[in-house]
């Protein structure tokens, strides 16, 4: 077997006095599609946070290809093909769409501008590359966030619930698209409330439940398990 | 040789001066420390303030501590339109940061050019029987045109303090500046409380205004004197911490006062800078604060 | 346009305006073209940092004061041409650039705001102490009665000027359009996500601050010259620094043109008003302008322009 493309390792996060995180522990696989499910506020966002460096981690360590990134600022890990979406989309509100992309090719992709078009048609959003984000629909939004991390060239991204809110028929566009991206070697990790594009997406699932991972394998398996289910429904 | 008395001397006026800078920097420890509003023009209006003490002073006799509390009500008005203004022009579009900071900056240039055009470039003095006269106490001199300022300056500090401790809209305030989605939902808009703190801390412009004219003579432009050493206190004390911005005003004036007793009164403006770079560059929660 | 092309046309107005200069006879052209270049340059510096990454610099005083007073202190050491003292001044402002943001730019933009505001007192502090630049009294200069390719000092220093000046919109417009521009870009909306997508943020801040403290330093070294006594409140007058803020703001404040649209304009009014009313009216005019365009029209002119344009 193949050493892990990413690995976190013990990892626990501290707010003062309040555990966001307690040693947490999981491995994600070259060209692995990963789901990260959990109930709201369980510790997901702060554990994408603590993996891509917005925040630093109080102990553990997290390693990309077997090397320690964890004391690595932010745009160092971007620039080593570790990527994340946002979940509130945040374009750069002064930049054109297709500029917003090129900010992400520029600084962490490999730049070139036959791509930004690609990838905006990829995403149906070739039409606005001129415009500027605030003319933008919220569903045009998240395509945009998606575009922009895909124009970082990552080797394992980490989507933030890019589908929230999205139509049926969008969800399954966008899983069709994370999948396609998959096949070209993307390692994808995706944080997901929509269990239809989750359990449609995912080779594997993670649960985690107020600061701990309570689950980890087969996505049919996590969701018949017992600690899972009684975290999503309550006793 | 240091003379011991003329030590003790100088930190007893640092104390008096420092009691004096937290009433000039209690605006800003609301506006800035609270509400994370830069109201760089604070200092501008407590220059204001003081001319307006010289008016109803000179004119009407009226001792100048109590026209800086008649001034209050008015500058508390002039506070909530203020706020309303920085509200809809900038933090509703999520603009605060650049164009905001340059909002007050260009109030602070009009209001000083405002008042050498309408009050001239002259300095201004007022007159009370407790600011020729001094104490004296073992050695020790307390002139009245620095103890007054400083007893008023404590008072006033201690009053705002228990208001924002005991009453509810205080306690509002007070919760504004943690967290603005819990205050929703007790049904109280954030925005409403944000006006009323922010004419609250503009109200204390005009007493520190009061106090200011009791302490030196003022021209319209002394108001910079004190942006600096007036934010470096909220910053220095720990931002939105009371006690931390009089206890850091008071550690200001205490250096500043041996400073120029003792080397060269013309260094005494940058002390504030030499305090304010480093809580900066090392230590940005300050003495009694929050992390920044 | 090319930046190639863009800089040829600068060279080409030089030349342009210096040939105009062979027909001028009156002084005083020179004296309002100098001061007109001189805001171009000091406001094209300050919109490195405060319109392309957003960070707010009210030490313009400071920096240039610095340049000026270096100027002085070097120029009574060694008598240096010219060329020399604006390099040292350029050093002497980048390195307090360099010092200032690395202490402060890791916060966020409103504190790095702050500390140059007490910059620019402490700075008056010291040179208000520095006896060997003449202290609290001021310098005396004695301007040179002619230039070094013959006509007057002060023609020759408009010519510096106007040189710097180009420069630094050629400069500022490479920058605009460069990958660090792009990134200054992110810096100014949304920090936090431009560091995600690969952006070293504190490097761009920290080179932007040092280059434009550095430019403000040079604007600064031919200053003793141009006003032959120099003394600390003319020097650090906080008219620079909100004319240095009001005229990329008013221009607008994210291309080159803005801040060289708002100095040939604010200087114009500033000239025409000084005549006409009173320097304090003055300063009011330029206050008063720069609240209402930052309250109404954020973007400047440019915006209004760009606004008018896309609704055409």
């Amino acid at each position: 077997m193949t050493a892990p493309l990413l690995t976190v390792d013990q990892l626990t996060k501290r707010f003062g006095g309040f555990v966001a995180l307690d040693q947490v522990s999981l491995q994600v696989a070259q060209g692995e599609r990963l789901g990260l499910i959990g109930p709201n506020g369980s510790g997901k966002s702060t554990l994408v946070n603590c993996i891509s460096g917005t925040v630093p981690i109080s102990s553990g360590r997290v390693l990309l290809d077997r090397e320690r990134i964890d004391r690595l600022p932010p745009h160092r890990r971007a620039q080593l093909g570790l990527v994340r979406s946002f979940q509130l989309p945040r374009p750069f509100g002064s930049l054109t769409i297709a500029d917003n992309l090129k900010v992400a090719m520029l600084y962490a992709g490999k730049p070139s501008s036959d791509s930004i078009h690609d990838l905006l048609a990829l995403l149906g959003l070739e039409d606005k590359a001129g415009r500027l984000p605030r003319e933008l629909t919220q569903i045009e939004m998240r395509k945009l966030e998606l575009a922009r991390a895909m124009a970082a060239n990552p080797r394992l991204l980490i989507v933030d619930e890019v589908m929230a809110g999205l139509s049926h028929a969008e969800v399954d566009e966008i899983v069709e698209l994370l999948l396609r991206l998959n096949e070209a070697g993307v390692t994808i990790v995706m944080i997901e409330h929509i269990m239809r594009a989750v359990m449609a997406f995912s080779q594997r699932l993670v649960c985690i439940v107020a600061g701990r991972k309570v689950a980890d394998g087969d996505p049919r398996e996590v969701t018949g398990d017992a600690h899972v289910l009684k975290a999503y429904l309550g006793e | 040789m240091v003379d011991p008395l003329a030590v003790l001397n100088a930190v007893v006026a640092g104390v008096l001066l420092g009691g004096f800078y937290a009433a000039v920097a209690l605006g800003i420890a609301i506006a800035f420390g609270m509400l994370d509003i830069p109201n760089l023009a604070h200092p501008a209006f407590v220059v204001v303030g003081a001319f307006a003490t010289w008016l109803l002073n000179s004119h009407f006799g009226i001792d100048p501590v109590l026209a800086g509390f008649l001034m209050a009500p008015l500058f508390f008005l002039l506070g909530l339109a203020l706020y309303r203004l920085y509200h809809i022009c900038f933090e509703r579009r999520g603009e605060a940061s650049l164009q905001g900071l340059a909002f007050f900056f260009g109030v602070l240039f009009i209001t000083e050019v405002g008042l050498v055009l309408s009050a001239g470039a002259d300095y201004r003095s007022v007159s009370a029987p407790y600011i020729g006269a001094s104490l004296s106490f073992a050695g020790m001199v307390l002139p009245g045109r620095m103890l007054v300022p400083f007893v008023v300056s404590i008072a006033m500090i201690g009053l705002l303090h228990r208001f924002l401790a005991r009453s509810f809209t205080g306690r509002a305030i007070l919760a504004v500046s943690q967290d603005q989605t819990a205050l929703r939902l007790m049904g109280v808009s954030p925005i409403r409380i944000k006006t009323l703190a922010f004419g609250l801390a503009n109200a204390t412009a005009s007493i520190a205004g009061a106090l200011l004219i009791i302490v030196e003579p003022v021209e319209p432009s002394i108001g910079r004197d004190f942006i600096g050493r007036a934010f470096a206190v909220v910053v220095l004390g720990g931002m939105g911490s009371f006690y931390g911005m009089l206890l850091a005003s008071l550690i200001l004036g205490i250096t500043e006062s041996l400073v120029s007793d003792m080397w060269n009164p013309s260094w005494a403006p940058a002390i504030a800078f030499g305090f304010l770079l480093p809580t900066l560059a090392f230590r940005s929660g300050g003495l009694l604060g929050r992390k920044l | 346009m090319t930046n190639l092309r863009f800089g040829l046309l600068g060279l080409a107005l030089i030349v342009a305006l210096w040939l105009a200069g062979r027909l001028v006879t009156n002084e005083y052209v020179f004296f309002a073209g100098y001061a007109v270049a001189q805001y171009i340059l000091l406001a094209t510096a300050w919109n490195l940092l405060g319109g392309y990454a957003g960070y707010v610099n009210f030490g313009t005083a400071a920096f240039f004061a610095l340049g000026a007073y270096v100027s002085v202190a070097v120029n009574k050491l060694f008598e240096p041409p010219l060329i020399v003292l604006i390099l040292v001044g350029a050093l002497a402002s980048g390195a307090v650039g360099l010092a200032m943001g690395y202490l402060t730019l890791k916060l966020r933009g409103v504190f790095f705001s702050i500390a140059t505001l007490a910059l620019a007192i402490v700075a008056q502090a010291v040179v208000t102490n520095w006896e060997f630049v003449g202290g609290s009294s001021g310098a005396y200069l004695l301007r040179p009665t002619a230039g070094p390719w013959g006509g007057s000092y002060v023609e020759y220093l408009f010519y510096v000027m106007l040189v710097m000046a180009v420069g630094a919109v050629v400069l500022a417009r490479c920058i605009e359009r460069s990958k660090i521009g792009f990134g200054l870009a992110a810096i100014r909306d949304d920090e936090l996500v431009g560091e995600a997508y690969g952006v070293p943020t504190l490097r761009l801040k920290l080179l932007v601050t040092v280059l434009s403290g550095a430019l403000m330093g040079m604007a600064g070294a031919p200053l003793p010259f141009y006003v032959a006594y120099l003394d600390p409140p003319s020097a650090f007058n906080l008219a620079y620094a909100v004319n240095t803020i009001a005229m990329p703001l008013i221009g607008g404040a994210s291309t080159w043109v803005g801040p060289v649209i708002g100095a040939v304009l604010l200087t114009a009014v500033q000239e025409t008003a000084m005549v006409t009313i009173s320097s304090a009216a003055n300063l009011m005019i330029v206050g008063l302008l720069m609240v209402l365009f930052i309250s109404l029209a954020p973007n400047g002119i440019m915006g209004l322009l760009r606004g008018v344009r896309s609704r055409a």
